[in-house]
């Protein structure tokens, strides 16, 4: 479909539509002073390192042990939001209730919340005095300053992107693929299963790996309420600070590059996942 | 008809499970805030919001903001109108970088502003001989912020202006307009409630930005104290209704954005029905 828009068409409104050069100008400008040339300060760091270096850098234990904290949460994140995010998705697009609208916009509040304000409310809320840390400490259930916290937070700041990756295939869905599932007498569970949950599946698969990379990266929604204990609630996020504040810039380069490259191979899996998934469902238009 | 999921017992189980996950997961946090902000009384949270650091730092933040928002409205704008009406060699590309800050984590964004504007960068340190300043000071604030909000506006333009196409503005131009009144009188009509959403969130961001900032900041108080970093100070110092009373402020933001989200949806929805 893309395809067909793009090449003649557009060639012919190149010479019709005023603002070419200005547009191009600016774009590349603004690409190049504030996305790309700040990425090189990073390379310089580098630079001097050998490669046993940066290995030794980056394979330091008190850091390893981060690694593990921030994706062991970060995946229980995802996984706790695939579910809900699922139930949450299907209840606002399937069914009329009171109250409907307002749990719809309560949806984006983990986006619209600046992060710093979502983590020290949650530390509060979650210690031992706060409303559900006094719940939930008599079951025996540490929340704040263990790494629960920590998924926790990270569940809570990523939350939308599943909502709101599967909401829109859901609504898109047309009702003869159900009707035609209830004829055939399949049970609710089955036919979900079978008949719904194939055409949400990328879409829920994209959401949770979008979630999953917005959580290794998050930084004040945790901070507040991991502890930070070393080698047991630090994230990698702290350990990029911890070296700035010993005034180490090329620890800190070496592991921001660590940070850097998962989240871009993460975001690029998503998109070729994705990608191969949008041909097969459009056949050969896609 | 009969759908999947309509069974009473089920349906009542699942929006039940639905309302009660969400009020907990995200309301309660929402109305813990203000119960904490006024947990010693409205005199008490007047006070810690009128304390001379805090109006600093409501000040500071406002400003960066208010520069931020003109720079991506502009930057949006012109790359929307680039990549929807042209057709060029790396225009795919230039699509792809502008989501960069979307996937580069905060710290690390401050860190890579750090590491070339600081004074151990090659620009910095070159500014550093002029007797110029970036990082710890409100540019470099400035800086990241731009950075990391730079996708809001063009974001929300580029699907909506490559739904809409180029008929009416060719038109247009055939009829006589150029430039400038060309934008403002076919092209901005068309766009100005996304435009208008893409600013709020941009805002939102904006003001709420904590990981890049605090790397750039050096928060001195009083000086380079954003509110997030204030809110951040005031709940390290154990002085927990302060923290609050300033996030309070924040979170009323939140909400502003929401509530304006909300009311841009039904007004699009309400008018596609009555078209």
């Amino acid at each position: 479909m893309k395809a067909s828009t793009l090449s003649l068409p557009f060639r012919a409104r190149r010479r019709v539509l005023p603002g070419f050069g200005l547009s191009l100008g600016i774009s590349l400008t603004f690409v190049s002073l504030v996305l790309l040339l700040p990425l090189t300060g990073l390379v310089g760091q580098l630079k001097g390192l050998s490669a046993l270096e940066y290995w030794h850098i980056i394979s330091e234990p008190r850091l390893v042990a981060s690694y593990v904290t921030t994706l062991g949460a970060a995946a229980v994140a995802a996984v706790v939001n695939a579910v809900f995010g699922l139930l949450l998705a299907w209840v606002l697009v399937r069914y009329e209730f009171p109250g409907k609208r307002l749990l719809d916009a309560l949806m984006d509040l983990p986006f619209a919340l600046p992060t710093a304000v979502a983590g020290i409310t949650l530390a509060t809320l979650y210690s031992s005095n706060g409303w559900m840390g006094k719940l939930l400490e008599p079951l025996g259930l540490d929340v704040a300053y263990t790494w629960v916290g920590i998924a926790l937070a990270m569940a809570f700041t990523s939350i939308p992107f599943v909502v709101r990756t599967v909401q829109p295939v859901l609504e898109d869905l047309p009702s003869e693929i159900d009707e035609a599932a209830m004829t055939l007498g399949a049970n609710d569970g089955v036919a979900f299963r079978r008949v719904i949950l194939p055409h949400l599946w990328p879409a829920l698969v994209t959401g949770t790996g979008l979630a999953f990379v917005r959580s290794l990266g998050e930084f004040g929604a945790v901070i507040f309420i991991a502890g930070n204990m070393p080698y047991e609630t630090e994230i990698t996020s702290l350990m990029i600070f911890v070296k700035l504040q010993e005034y180490d810039y090329v620890g800190a380069s070496a592991i921001a590059s660590v940070v850097l490259a998962t989240s871009l191979a993460l975001l690029l899996a998503i998109n070729l996942w994705q990608g191969r998934f949008i041909r097969r469902l459009h056949g050969g238009q896609g | 008809m009969q759908r999947i999921g309509d069974a009473p017992a089920l349906r009542r189980l699942l929006i039940g499970a639905a309302v009660v996950l969400s009020a907990l997961f995200l309301l309660l946090p929402l109305v813990a805030i203000f119960a904490q902000a006024f947990a010693e009384g409205f005199a008490t949270f007047v006070t810690n919001i009128s304390d001379s650091y805090t109006l600093a730092a409501i000040g500071l933040t406002l400003f960066i903001t208010v520069l931020t928002i003109p720079i991506n409205l502009v930057f949006g704008v012109m790359l929307a109108w680039l990549v929807t009406r042209f057709a060029f060699p790396g225009r795919r590309l230039l699509q792809t970088l502008i989501d960069i800050p979307f996937a580069i984590s905060p710290v690390v964004a401050g860190l890579v502003y750090l590491l070339l504007y600081g004074r151990n960068g090659w620009v910095g340190g070159w500014l550093d001989g002029h007797d110029v300043q970036l990082m710890f000071a409100w540019p470099g604030i400035l800086m990241v912020t731009i950075f990391v909000t730079c996708p809001f506006v063009a974001r929300e333009l580029i699907p909506l202006m490559q739904a809409q196409g180029s008929r009416e503005e060719e038109a247009a131009v055939t009829l006589g307009a150029r430039g400038f009144t060309l934008f403002r009188r076919i092209t901005l009509p068309n766009i100005r409630w996304a435009l208008l959403y893409g600013v709020i969130l941009t805002n939102a961001r904006a003001v709420g930005e904590f990981g890049a900032v605090s790397v750039v900041s050096g928060a001195i108080r009083g000086q380079t104290n954003t509110l997030p970093l204030h809110v951040e100070q005031l709940y390290q110092d154990y002085n927990t209704v302060g923290a609050f009373a300033s996030a309070a402020l924040l979170a009323l933001i939140a909400l502003f954005t929401l509530a304006a989200k909300a009311l841009l949806e039904w007004r699009a929805t309400r008018l596609e029905s009555s078209s």
